[in-house]
């Protein structure tokens, strides 16, 4: 009884860390892609709306990236702490591939960001712009190789068994294991979308404040034009990740869509319901007939086998997954809305003065967020009960470790988290509220402008 | 002959351990140094110096992590719950002193706040670091491959003694730091400091040595019963130089020599540890050969590590010589 409250603890406190972590990651990710973007750009056409840009969303950066170092720290030791047994059957495969992120992009991000942050001075324009490509490419090396890992936990190959222990026999196939491409374009894509929508709801509050200047406006814009290619072929991919999540973990997919009978000739698509794991049916299921087979195996009536085909032992929590997945798609609709709504406002010239298209923006900010955190609670709690899929269970993963143990510091990690990211995302909206400046010329042409549009100045002038 | 990997990766996390030791070991000292300054500027200051590079320095951590997690995952496995309750307090303290390098300069009312978070932070990671290292100095009860334990293990007189040494070790390289990239009034007040610092820190070499030799047979037996003591001796004796090297450069004015002298007596400290448990990985009874991988899995991140690791290496260095040279109040840093 003792080994199953910690394993619930610990397994709470993973699903807490890991979900406020993911969120800081991800902005970090589009936006230090978005940040080169903006550098290229100034060094391109010496446009100084660009560096403006550059110097505003560079602090947010700064903001978010400390925060995901910190946290991050957090999930690397807590393989060992609350997942020793996973760390020693599986540790022969995720451990290297940790060990090439730390390698490849931890430290590629650590020695290239003080001159990105604080080098304006001491570096020249391509030094400087360097440095930001480097911390840029940083974040996206980092996303592959923890996705490897993550994936070869979900659709793991390329592995012999000795002793108990998860051996690497073909590290090729064990990197590009099966559902490895699928959910790392997922994954970049959305943390694009993230920034993306931070972006875009930060400049439509400007706009509905009243302001029409340059930073403003641009920031509207680009992000607008990148949500209006990325939301589509966010859905498209998403598409083809569901394909392959049927073809290699059919009862996740059973279990996202509440499906607990094989139906012949076609499977209905239940919209809404509650997944009832006890009486092994959906509740209140809103049923549309064959949608089910068009959406997941693309033809009128493609079988799809229900939860019931699988031992009750190996089913993961519908009702999680039905509705995580329900809210994910849900918001990539609206995101689908955003972005086609945007282009027919700007043919139409109006895309700066639609005061409900920007409230509509703005409320939209934090969907990014919501939609990510959603996505990986449908693929994580999808993957149960298992830790390394068909391998290792969930139940044999944790460490030999108290309920006491696992109280206590998943209560010290609530307690400290709420306090310091809080305060982290408060002082990460201030910024926004504060805004880009224009920098006069004559600040401009200072040796580092940089200095004078320092977080502090900023806030000041309140 | 097959290359012995558990022996190189070995090697390769004790440098990766002590490049995180004397990296961030100067950052935390600052954290700690924080209570002898009281005037805002020179605070300010002090954050500055490490402004660019303390994150750098801190991803050796998660190096020294990932690296055992990867070559020697029974030490991740065992360890670390062993040690459940340090390590956890250990990342609080970090993140509260990260959060705090890049929250202080921006909060107005709660910036005392958050100094206060910025030195207790520092202080909790470096002692609980201590902490950890004295667990581990002192063994811990492993059986088949797991923890066999209880969850207080690490708790000792011991142990909270090592805790106390790596506070001091993190002081005193923060100060040799500071003496080195500061001047005026702020570089005076660390002179002042350093060298009553370096002398507790030369006391408490000398006793966590001695109570190990005389505490722990095995670590008695490595150092005079196996008939290497000569080749071991000049550690202690060059630690003797060291510390005689910084009163007298700290004396004569000498603007880097302290931290330099100090980084070499962090050096020597280390290397009488990694004397006093070698081959064990996990004293009184795990060797690195049986707390490694799987040879494939060694062999694979060796090979990325070998190319990888000595890039790193030369551009962490070139960020430091970006930022090279003095720094004075007003310059570029988080607050201004």
């Amino acid at each position: 009884m003792e080994q199953l409250d910690a394993l619930l603890l610990a397994r709470l406190q993973f699903a807490f860390t890991v979900a406020v972590h993911i969120i800081f990651p991800a902005i970090s990710i589009g936006l230090a892609s978005f940040l080169t973007v903006l550098e290229w750009r100034h060094l391109l056409t010496g446009d100084r709306i660009y560096k403006d840009m550059f110097l505003f969303w560079s602090k947010i950066f700064a903001v978010s990236f400390g925060m995901g170092v910190v946290s991050g720290v957090v999930m690397a030791y807590e393989f060992g702490t609350n997942w020793s047994e996973f760390s020693r059957v599986a540790g022969n495969i995720t451990g290297p591939l940790l060990t090439y992120e730390v390698l490849t992009a931890f430290f590629l991000e650590a020695g290239f960001l003080g001159v990105m942050i604080f080098g304006w001075e001491r570096v020249g324009p391509k030094g400087h712009f360097f440095a930001t490509a480097m911390v840029a490419l940083g974040t996206l090396i980092s996303t592959f190789w923890i996705l490897s890992s993550n994936s070869f936990m979900q659709t793991p190959q390329g592995y012999a068994m000795v002793d108990g222990r998860i051996v690497p026999a073909d590290w090729l196939k064990v990197i590009f294991n099966p559902s490895f491409p699928y959910r790392l374009a997922h994954m970049t894509i959305a943390a694009f979308i993230v920034a993306g929508f931070i972006v875009a709801a930060c400049a439509a509050y400007h706009l509905l404040k009243g302001r029409r200047d340059k930073p403003v406006k641009r920031s509207f814009s680009m992000a607008l034009w990148l949500l209006l290619i990325l939301a589509p072929v966010q859905i498209l991919i998403g598409d083809a990740h569901g394909l392959n999540t049927l073809k290699h973990q059919p009862v996740k997919i059973a279990a996202i869509e509440g499906l607990w009978e094989t139906e012949k000739g076609g499977t209905s698509l239940n919209a809404f319901g509650w997944p009832d794991m006890e009486a092994e049916e959906t509740r209140y299921a809103l049923k549309i007939p064959h949608m089910g087979s068009v959406i997941l195996t693309h033809s009128w009536d493609g079988e799809i086998h229900g939860m019931k085909e699988f031992p009750k032992e190996d089913r993961p929590p519908s009702y999680i997954v039905f509705w995580s997945f329900r809210i994910m798609a849900g918001l990539g609709m609206l995101m689908l809305l955003v972005a086609a709504l945007g282009l027919l406002l700007r043919k139409g010239g109006k895309l700066y003065e639609t005061r409900w298209y920007q409230k509509f923006v703005f409320y939209m900010g934090p969907s990014g967020i919501i939609a990510l955190v959603a996505g990986w609670v449908t693929t994580e709690v999808g993957r149960q009960p298992w830790t390394v899929y068909g391998i290792l269970r969930t139940v044999d993963s944790v460490s030999p470790i108290s309920s006491q143990q696992a109280g206590v510091s998943l209560l010290i990690f609530v307690v400290v988290y709420f306090l310091v990211f809080g305060t982290g995302v408060y002082y990460m909206l201030k910024l926004m509220k504060k805004g880009p400046v224009e920098l006069t010329p004559d600040e401009f042409s200072r040796p580092n402008p940089g200095l004078h549009n320092r977080p502090l100045d900023v806030l000041k002038k309140e | 002959m097959q290359l012995d990997l558990a022996v190189i990766w070995a090697t390769i996390i004790a440098l990766g351990v002590f490049i995180y030791v004397t990296l961030d070991g100067f950052d935390l000292g600052i954290g700690l140094l924080f209570p002898f300054v009281e005037s805002k500027e020179e605070r300010q200051v002090m954050l500055n110096t490490v402004a660019p590079v303390w994150d750098g320095n801190e991803t050796f951590l998660v190096l020294g992590g990932a690296g055992l997690f990867g070559a020697f995952p029974i030490v991740y496995s065992t360890l670390l719950p062993a040690c459940y309750l340090p390590l956890i307090l250990m990342v609080v303290g970090l993140i509260f002193r990260g959060a705090a390098f890049e929250i202080r300069a921006k909060a107005h009312r709660t910036q005392a706040l958050w100094d206060l978070a910025f030195v207790c932070g520092s202080a909790l990671a470096s002692f609980c670091q201590g902490i950890t290292l004295g667990a581990l100095l002192q063994g811990i009860k492993i059986a088949d491959g797991k923890f066999v334990g209880g969850a207080f293990d690490w708790l000792s007189p011991f142990s909270v003694f090592c805790g106390i040494g790596v506070l001091v070790t993190y002081a005193a390289l923060g100060c040799g730091w500071l003496i080195m990239k500061t001047d005026g009034e702020l570089q005076k007040k660390m002179r002042m400091v350093m060298n009553p610092m370096v002398g507790v820190l030369l006391l408490i070499i000398g006793i966590i040595s001695l109570w190990t030799v005389l505490g722990l047979p095995a670590v008695a037996h490595r150092w005079f019963g196996s008939g290497n003591l000569v080749y071991f001796l000049p550690v202690p004796i060059l630690v003797v130089v060291c510390v005689w090297g910084v009163f007298k450069t700290v004396r004569e004015g000498h603007e880097s020599m302290p931290f330099y002298l100090t980084l070499a007596l962090c050096f020597l400290g280390f290397s009488g540890l990694v004397i006093s448990i070698w081959p064990n990985i996990i004293p009184p009874s795990l060797t690195i050969w049986d707390a490694s991988s799987s040879r494939e899995s060694q062999l694979f991140a060796l090979v990325g590590t070998l190319i990888i690791l000595p890039i790193i290496l030369v551009y962490h260095f070139m960020q430091y010589r970006v930022f090279k040279g003095k720094v004075r109040e007003g310059d570029a840093g988080y607050h201004h």
